[in-house]
């Protein structure tokens, strides 16, 4: 059965406070949401906000939710689900609606920081490459999360982050990992610290959102998993329970 | 280096609570299996009775799971409370000790009834 | 700041937390009730075999059940973390979400045959 000739869309307008606003828009063959989004503020609407960058599925700045999940726009094919006749489109959830479909993400990019998700090294220019095995497990581990583009769709799709506000969440969490990884790396202790407790790894209940979900296949869970077991082990290698 | 006390502490319950559970793995599936045997043709307190009293193997064994039961019980309700309710930190773990204080006196006097007391 | 709703939580993985965290709940709450039947020795042996045979009632008997069950399915659900947590991973471990459901309406059953409903 051909689908209808029209798409009936509900789109997010507004911030913390809006309403959902309808839009009908042209249905076509090999139509992404990003495009319907797009066709909707050039051509109906001016005044909608949204974000997107390259549209190819590289700088995840098109992620949104739609019908309740967190993807990439530009890389949602409409006939894959647009199953009824209704797509539903809303801004990335846990984080504040700057406006539409438009979130705040300073919250997020600042966990990154407190879950010390930065590289600190001891050699200078002038000293030699490090010379580190591509196969060692732990380079394989880092490897494994490394390509994390910051896009937040894990970070939407945890419950954890949105019922405790203060957990660190899956990126921040998952950059961690793959630092804590890195044997040139120099403040292990303070990043072991930083991810430890109540707003950090332990609080991941392994519900899998993330992991699932991660445009870039990437796993989270793996990742959380890791540091738990690492956590435990600093402390009781460091003091008796 | 000093980790925040907050931290190690929350270290501590994740690590007791994996550890509860790995433990109780054991007691769960020998209990499950003894409930599963015990339960043909249905139970009476005299089977059940014949089998604990006086034996202090049964007490070992049941007491040590009750005091994993209240544990893993405490600890996991304190998340369960955290997450869903509005209850602050404090209030989540001053609730779970009690309960887990509760299951704690409550299992050992069952324990207590069915292996040592008279009668 | 929305939340996210049902939608985003269709999928196994979440199923199983939802499932090991309610089943622990009931379990909870059953616990006490369960131990102060077992302290009735206390007063004797009669005093335990009148509240058995107060749960002779189906009511009583379709309790029984669903506990055996949760208490099987909180176990198999939390084997399936400890695996996440400590073993190599292996993915969300989908086979053991099945399982565990399917694990613990198995012995449920088996309970129920044993117990000569």
């Amino acid at each position: 059965m051909k689908p209808a000739p029209t798409l009936s869309v509900e789109i997010w307008r507004g911030a913390r406070h809006g309403r959902f606003e309808r839009f009908d828009v042209p249905r076509r063959d090999n139509q992404t949401v990003l495009d319907i989004v797009t066709y909707i503020q050039r051509r109906l609407d001016p005044t909608l906000s949204y974000r997107y960058a390259c549209r190819v599925g590289m700088c995840g700045s098109c992620a949104m939710r739609v019908n309740g999940v967190a993807r990439w726009t530009c890389r949602t094919h409409v006939a894959k689900v647009a199953k009824g006749p209704l797509l539903r489109l809303e801004p990335l959830a846990n984080m504040p609606v700057i406006k539409d479909l438009a979130v705040d993400m300073a919250q997020f990019f600042d966990k990154q920081r407190q879950a010390r998700g930065q590289f600190k090294g001891l050699s200078g220019r002038g000293e030699p490459v490090a010379r580190i095995s591509p196969d060692s497990p732990a380079r394989q581990a880092a490897d494994a999360g490394i390509e994390c583009i910051g896009c937040a769709v894990c970070y939407s799709s945890c419950d954890v982050v949105g019922w405790r506000p203060e957990f660190l969440g899956p990126a921040a969490l998952n950059r961690a990992w793959t630092l804590v990884n890195d044997e040139r790396d120099v403040q292990q202790g303070e990043r072991l610290l930083a991810v430890a407790g109540e707003a950090g790894c332990h609080a991941c209940h392994s519900q899998g959102s993330c992991t699932l979900r991660c445009p870039k296949h990437l796993t989270p869970t793996a990742s959380i998993a890791g540091l738990k077991r690492r956590t435990v082990q600093a402390l009781l290698s460091g003091e008796a329970p | 280096m000093n980790p925040p006390r907050a931290t190690v502490r929350a270290v501590r319950m994740w690590y007791w609570q994996r550890l509860s559970a790995m433990l109780m793995t054991m007691f769960v599936f020998t209990h499950l299996a003894l409930i599963l045997y015990a339960m043909q043709g249905g139970l009476t307190a005299a089977e059940i009775l014949q089998r604990t009293r006086g034996n202090a193997l049964w007490g070992l064994f049941y007491g040590v799971f009750v005091v994993l039961v209240s544990l893993h019980g405490a600890l996991g309700l304190r998340a369960i409370l955290l997450e869903w309710t509005r209850l602050g930190p404090a209030a989540c773990a001053r609730a779970a000790l009690a309960i887990g204080a509760v299951l704690l006196v409550l299992g050992l006097r069952a324990v207590w009834a069915v292996t040592l007391a008279g009668a | 700041m929305h939340g996210n709703r049902y939608s985003n939580r269709r999928h196994a993985s979440w199923l199983a937390f939802f499932l090991h965290r309610v089943s622990g709940v009931l379990l909870l709450i059953f616990l006490p009730l369960h131990f102060w039947t077992l302290g009735l020795a206390l007063q004797g042996e009669a005093s335990l075999d009148q509240a058995l045979r107060w749960y002779d009632a189906p009511l009583f008997r379709a309790g029984e059940w669903a506990l055996v069950a949760l208490l099987a399915v909180h176990l198999l659900g939390g084997v399936r973390i400890l695996l996440i947590e400590f073993r190599p991973w292996q993915g969300l471990r989908r086979g053991w979400i099945a399982g565990s459901v399917l694990g613990g309406l198995a012995v449920s059953f088996l309970f129920l045959l044993v117990s000569g409903t």
